[in-house]
């Protein structure tokens, strides 16, 4: 049926199977827009607004606050005035009748794979089959391919998006060498060798975003276009007590102190995501990991890695995104960067721009990579 | 992550503890099953099937079926773990476990000791506790409160089947003897648990419930019910800490001391006898420390200073209940203010 847009279940990450509508912020009527936080989902991990992936009016609500549905079900529809309430009510009937409830609840989604490299092995997840040049996302100090759970199906759309697990982190094994970006970087170029990617979209976090630029200098010809979000590399500071707080606290409330750092509003900070973060640091040489890299790419409490003076040297575009927030690596270190690179300040974001506002975020990268 | 039962968390663990380290060797009644008998080799794993699949995959010499002799096989593996093994001995039921105090209690808890720090006892003795099985007085206690009584031995009281899994490992890697509860009624419960090799410090509390109003700590299988109680409170605006100690030896009185002293309200839930068990250890160790802080009294609450009834109606009032939990936390939240 012409122009009838529909918003369904997302998926947020690997665990995710279903969701409950908390709250719908958009009402019958408004007109809505592309990226507008239109709804409140709850799982099992996480509770966070999600941003209405069409534009339009908004015409009908098919799940009712309070209600659970797995992921993909149909949560609401967007059609222009042109098209009639009747039309809008067949659609919704023909989607319900064709749902398959039980498949839907069972299907796990995509599983990660893992690449044996010659730096050892390593974990990522795989989403999409663009033909163009694939997408590289990679997370930050004790993040893994799940940090970008509100970014990668999004991407996928257009693009193979590969999110990768560091050395030392999520699935991928946990010696971390030295400890330095320049290990990282090792490692993510073991691993596009192994997966047999000679050029790739370049997407990075904080640490990870360090990691990729040194990926770019280190093999010149890889990089299609360099996103780096929040990234090291820019400046000696960083807030170190981030770093070893997120290493030493075990208690729920310390860590969730801790953790509440990356982010503009302490919401977003589930208890299970702080189970989480705890339930990696047990993984066998987890910590140890987190240590190495803690006393290397974070010597003395100051980064070690500097692009600055390297800014020249990248053959691909770049752009960086920050949020003016950020409580772990001060913007500043975004705004004093040199010509040719294009940067997106983001206003109430902390450290996690692609989680605490993902369309904007996914905006961003899309129109810069097509 | 991969949801796995309790069942399935343990002989995780045991597997790759096995695959790691050649010294691991398991041993206990009919864990591989079927020797000697016509029936098929492995065909019980145990008498919860915990250990099944395992014996095809390490063999006979790693996997031992043995007598039905406790004092025989546990006093073997106190031996075997200070010659260089690492044993994992499962003893059917804790209940049985007086007729080889010797082995463990005198010998096993004292080798490091005795013979001047020169010995390591790395034993793991896997054993199943706790009332709800309808398996009448002599299968259903919850004996934990003794072998903590005894300097030399650790004691490990996992909760869900991912701390199982976490707390094993650490008991395997451990050089000093360490008794291992299993709640008999808990085989299928389930939870998230990573496919990867993890370990839970001993002497690391857990706090799973963070709130402001009053602290539960719970042991083994109360956890769960303490947490379902939390979550009921916080439906009426009550917030509780729930802490589970994890390992009563050694036991992380830090996380207790200083949740105990956040909210001044303190309930223990311990399934066991209520007379020197460990809601009364932990109670005294409150008072001692922190009594300045508290607001109103300690509840403890626990089974019946009798044994555990065969009557299903008599053995469900024995088991501590989520519903006493709450009363005792409102009972509590009532005062001190």
């Amino acid at each position: 049926m012409r122009d009838i847009r529909p918003i369904v279940m997302p998926k947020w990450g690997l665990a995710m199977t279903e969701g409950t509508v908390l709250e719908w912020q958009a009402s019958v009527g408004d007109d809505v827009s592309e990226g507008q936080e239109i709804l409140d989902i709850e799982t099992s991990k996480i509770v966070n607004s999600h941003e209405s992936p069409v534009a339009g009016p908004f015409r009908r609500i098919v799940v009712e606050q309070g209600e659970t549905v797995p992921v993909g079900a149909l949560l609401g529809v967007c059609a222009p005035d042109s098209v009639s309430d009747e039309e809008v009510e067949a659609y919704v009937s023909e989607f319900l009748d064709n749902f398959d409830w039980e498949a839907a609840s069972e299907d796990s989604g995509p599983e990660p794979e893992f690449a044996d490299t010659s730096l050892g092995r390593l974990r990522y997840l795989r989403q999409g089959d663009g033909d163009g040049e694939p997408v590289i996302l990679v997370h930050g100090f004790g993040g893994d391919c799940m940090g970008w759970m509100f970014n990668q199906s999004a991407l996928a759309e257009e693009f193979t998006t590969y999110a990768i697990d560091l050395p030392g982190h999520g699935g991928s094994e946990k010696n971390v060498g030295d400890g330095t970006v320049s290990f990282l970087a090792e490692s993510l170029a073991a691993f596009t060798e192994a997966v047999g990617i000679d050029r790739a979209h370049l997407v990075g976090h904080s640490l990870g975003g360090a990691a990729v630029a040194a990926l770019a200098l280190l093999r010149p010809g890889i990089a299609a276009s360099l996103t780096l979000i929040a990234p090291a590399g820019f400046g000696e500071e960083i807030n170190i007590e981030f770093i070893d707080g997120f290493i030493k606290q075990k208690r729920m409330r310390k860590l969730r102190s801790v953790l509440e750092t990356l982010v503009a509003d302490p919401a977003l900070i589930t208890d299970d995501m702080v189970e989480d973060v705890n339930k990696f640091k047990r993984l066998e040489g987890a910590s140890e990991a987190l240590e190495a890299l803690r006393n290397g790419a974070f010597a003395d409490g100051v980064q070690q890695y500097l692009l600055n003076r390297k800014l020249g040297e990248f053959d691909a575009p770049m752009q960086i995104i920050w949020g003016r927030s950020d409580r772990i690596l001060p913007v500043a270190h975004g705004e004093s960067l040199a010509e040719g690179a294009k940067a997106i300040i983001l206003d109430e974001v902390g450290h996690m721009p692609h989680m605490e506002k993902s369309g904007e975020v996914n905006e961003a990268i899309l129109s810069f990579i097509r | 992550m991969p949801t796995k039962s309790f069942r399935e968390a343990i002989n995780e663990g045991l597997r790759q503890e096995m695959e790691r380290d050649d010294s691991v060797i398991i041993m206990g009644e009919d864990i591989a099953g079927g020797m000697g008998s016509p029936g098929e080799d492995d065909a019980w794993g145990g008498p919860m099937g915990v250990t099944k699949g395992l014996m095809p995959q390490f063999g006979r010499e790693r996997v031992l079926d043995t007598p039905i002799s406790e004092s025989a096989f546990i006093g073997c593996a106190a031996g075997a773990a200070v010659t260089g093994l690492r044993p994992v001995a499962e003893l059917m039921f804790v209940d049985f476990m007086g007729v080889c105090f010797d082995q463990i209690f005198n010998q096993a808890a004292k080798f490091r000791y005795m013979f001047g720090g020169k010995a390591t006892t790395p034993l793991v003795i896997r054993t199943m506790y706790g009332a709800g099985f309808r398996a009448a007085s002599q299968h259903s206690q919850c004996l934990y409160p003794l072998f903590t009584h005894i300097p030399g031995l650790k004691v490990a009281i996992p909760s869900n089947p991912y701390e199982a899994k976490g707390l094993l490992i650490q008991a395997i890697r451990d050089d000093d003897p360490v008794v291992f509860f299993e709640h008999k009624v808990m085989y299928d419960d389930e939870a998230d648990v990573p496919d990867e090799i993890y370990t839970i410090p001993f002497g690391e509390a857990n706090v799973s419930r963070e709130g402001d109003d009053a602290t539960v700590i719970a042991f083994g299988r109360m956890v769960n019910l303490a947490n379902e109680a939390a979550d009921r409170l916080k439906e009426s605006g009550i917030t509780v800490t729930v802490v589970d100690p994890r390992t009563t030896s050694p036991l992380d009185k830090e996380t207790i001391l200083e949740t105990a002293s956040e909210t001044g309200r303190v309930v223990v839930v311990d399934e066991a006898h209520p007379r020197c068990n460990l809601a009364t250890d932990i109670s005294a160790l409150i008072c001692e420390n922190c009594f300045d802080d508290l607001k109103a009294p300690i509840k403890q609450i626990c089974g019946h200073h009798a044994p555990v009834p065969f009557s299903p109606a008599l053995e469900d009032l024995y088991i501590p209940k989520v519903e006493s939990i709450e009363a005792a936390v409102r009972e509590l939240v009532g005062k001190g203010h």
